[in-house]
């Protein structure tokens, strides 16, 4: 190993500084799947028949289909019998305010560095916190609720706008989707749902932090989020998990839905637990995202994947209006015994329809990364154009990276530009910095985030700094 | 201020240095001169604390201490820099904020408080200012894409920000034209005061014309075989090393 493998090694080795357990009072239901659950889930939640039977047609499927094993990524599958499939913390009561909220919670949060009195005091931001599969605060409802904007668990959309729930959930990603996805129709307890009206931008960034908190209770997440007609949204989620022993399922599913000529900006920075130096423990992220565009309608994806054991996630955009827009940004970082397979798939099926992929792949100790992409122009999108740029920065020797684009073209008239490099953070770099009086740690960091500055300007500016703060984090042994 | 005491170099096996000696004090302006293959761009990365380099004797003092332990960013701290011969590209990372990370990096290693903003643009516009650089310039991706009188212009702006107390040029002529090199000589003739030290590495006297030195050596098969005012380097100028080497 020459000198400079092993300071490589020695500040990509970083302990999970996120890694705590919050005593919480919660409500677990028995590990095990199986009809009988889903109707308890059901029952607790208080759901509409449809709903139940939609769940059920979901588990059922489900029953008949395998976990997929394509992408680029070992684990042992995780036996879904073990799993406890309804979680919540206990309500006392009716949360009003922040006041109310569980104060061992809102430590949690100060350790996180996400005050939330000062998250609302200094942006503006109305936040939605999902712990454990439940809301437990709401906030900045009523600024939204005059505008018409309707902001809140997806359980309380069920309750209070079930014609809007019923129209969408599983249009864009239908419950049979694929195997996560069918798992996630059958038991998702809660998620966030949101819908802006017709004409409306909404004034604030809309975002919620998601966090796992019991031990062995896989989280399905569950979002859907509309924009009506020339609407704008942008959308934050960031996630942060504490530090288990055992692997923990995570398989959400977002669904997104502009029409005609609206706008939707999705933003995420996802930071759970990737499992020890020795590669135990970590999240198993198994995500399905995806969102489809009316006419003249942009869907916009960003994405700062630093976290999970192994990570499986691919937000993509159905280009179905003519003249509609997709976008892909992404960082993901891998160290220590990480896997990720990610990546995103552009659908082109209007006219004159556009998307952008811009990946940045970062791998360092002994993880594995991997970008995989799809771009598919269907016979009627005539003009459709593509842009993608894979880059991937290796950080020692005993890292990988992969890239798998897929293009499929129906259309003669499609124009497709693809672009990828491989680069390694020089010796040279990193000497220049010292030179200058940086340190190698924030040389690194230094070095990184200048590398993904593509991707982290499109974060809105509060969430970019945190972005940075995060990726630094992930690479850097004494930053902190 | 500088003191090097029989500096023994190797790298990969090979001696590239072998017992050199040199010492400065404040307010003086060396010039390193010699052949290629001398162990010139050695002896400045070996101040600076490349660590490629095996030190196999000898000790360098600055300001009475032994640094020959510290790391090149401790060596940064105390005021030592380096214009590199072949600065590095760092895609994304702007002008900008890489000498603000430099400058408080270094304010953070005295136990200083990061630069107030507006010191550090006023600073910055006034050096941009001395080494006539475009504004545009401190937006742009650390010497990337930047023509050979870029980079070096932007090695000598950093200077001028960093103000260290000992500067080794090496080679910061190699590359630039007639105007460019007046700039940059001239910005650093404006650095140079009683209370800091330059060292000039060069292979031609064409610099010396523009940063007078008050010594000129000759480093020929990693030793310093000839010292001289600034008529050595005339007359090198005039007979090539040639004789040098004969004499050596």
């Amino acid at each position: 190993m020459t000198e400079e493998d092993k300071i490589l090694q020695e500040v990509t080795t970083t302990d999970y500084k996120y890694g705590f357990v919050t005593d919480i009072d919660s409500d677990t239901i028995k590990k095990g799947l199986n009809e009988d659950v889903i109707r308890l889930i059901s029952m607790k939640k208080n759901e509409p028949d449809w709903l139940l039977e939609w769940r059920l047609d979901a588990f059922r499927k489900f029953q008949k289909m395998t976990e997929p094993e394509w992408a680029n990524v070992t684990y042992d599958k995780p036996d879904l019998q073990s799993i406890s499939y309804y979680s919540a913390p206990k309500p006392k009561k009716t949360l009003e305010s922040l006041d109310e909220v569980d104060p061992e919670l809102l430590k949690t949060f100060e350790k996180l560095g996400i005050s939330l009195e000062e998250q609302k005091r200094l942006t503006g931001v109305a936040v939605d916190i999902v712990v454990d599969s439940v809301s437990v605060a709401t906030s900045f409802k009523e600024k939204l609720g005059e505008l018409g904007i309707i902001f809140c668990s997806i359980s309380e959309a069920i309750q209070k706008h079930p014609e809007l729930v019923k129209k969408y959930i599983g249009s864009v990603v239908p419950k049979t989707d694929n195997f996560y996805a069918a798992l996630n129709s059958a038991v998702f307890t809660d998620g966030s749902f949101c819908y802006i009206p017709k004409g409306t931008r909404c004034p604030m960034e809309l975002s919620t932090y998601f966090r796992i908190n019991q031990a062995g209770t896989g989280q399905f997440e569950r979002t859907l989020l509309i924009a009506d007609e020339g609407s704008y949204v942008s959308y934050l989620e960031g996630c942060t998990a504490p530090s288990r022993d055992e692997n923990q399922l995570h398989a959400a599913v977002v669904e997104l839905i502009a029409l005609d000529d609206a706008e939707i900006k999705y933003s995420t920075v996802q930071n759970w637990y990737p499992g020890n130096k020795e590669g135990k423990g970590g999240v198993f992220n198994f995500v399905t995202k995806r969102g489809i565009c009316h006419k003249s309608a942009k869907i916009s994806w960003t994405q700062v994947e630093t976290g999970s054991a192994v990570t499986w996630k691919y937000p993509s955009c159905i280009l179905k209006g003519d003249n509609s827009i997709g976008e892909f940004f992404s960082v993901a970082v891998t160290n220590n015994y990480q896997q990720a397979d990610t990546g995103t798939k552009m659908i082109h099926v209007g006219k004159n329809t556009k998307s952008t992929i811009i990946s940045k792949g970062i791998s360092a100790g002994k993880s594995n990364g991997n970008y995989r992409g799809l771009v598919k122009i269907m016979k009627g999108a005539e003009n459709a154009r593509n842009f993608s740029q894979c880059d991937s920065l290796l950080m020692g020797d005993q890292c990988g990276s992969h890239t798998f684009p897929y293009i499929e073209v129906k259309n003669k008239s499609a124009r497709i530009e693809h672009e990828a490099t491989t680069s390694k953070i020089g010796e040279d770099q990193l000497f220049y910095c010292n030179q200058r009086g940086i340190g190698t740690d924030e040389a690194i960091g230094l070095i990184v985030n200048g590398y993904c500055k593509d991707v982290l300007n499109q974060l809105p500016m509060e969430f970019a700094v945190e972005a940075q703060k995060l990726l630094s984090l992930s690479l850097e042994g004494s930053v902190g | 201020m500088l003191k090097i005491k029989d500096l023994s170099v190797e790298i990969e096996g090979n001696k590239i240095l072998k017992g050199l000696n040199l010492e400065m004090n404040k307010g003086e302006v060396h010039a390193i001169m010699g052949p290629n293959g001398a162990g010139k761009s050695t002896l400045s990365a070996v101040i600076a604390g490349r660590e490629e380099y095996e030190v196999t004797g000898g000790t360098i003092e600055f300001e009475g201490k032994d640094i020959m332990d510290m790391a090149p960013e401790e060596r940064a701290h105390l005021g030592i820099f380096l214009s590199f011969q072949y600065p590095v590209e760092i895609p994304g990372v702007s002008v900008t904020n890489f000498i603000k990370t430099a400058i408080n990096e270094s304010r953070k290693a005295t136990d200083l408080d990061p630069m107030p903003a507006k010191d550090l643009l006023k600073k910055m516009r006034d050096k941009q200012e001395l080494l006539e650089m475009d504004k545009t310039f401190m937006s742009r991706s650390i010497n990337e894409g930047f023509s050979g009188g870029e980079k070096k212009r932007n090695e000598i702006f950093q200077m001028a920000m960093l103000e260290p107390k000992l500067a080794i040029l090496d080679e910061t002529d190699s590359g630039l034209d007639i105007d460019a090199l007046r700039i940059v000589a001239n910005g650093v003739n404006k650095l140079k005061g009683k209370d800091n030290a330059i060292v000039v590495i060069t292979h031609y006297q064409r610099l010396l014309d523009h940063i007078v030195p008050d010594f000129v050596h000759v480093l020929h098969e990693g030793k310093i075989v000839k010292s001289g005012t600034k008529a050595l380097a005339l007359e090198l100028e005039e007979k090539g090393y040639d004789w040098i080497k004969q004499g050596a």
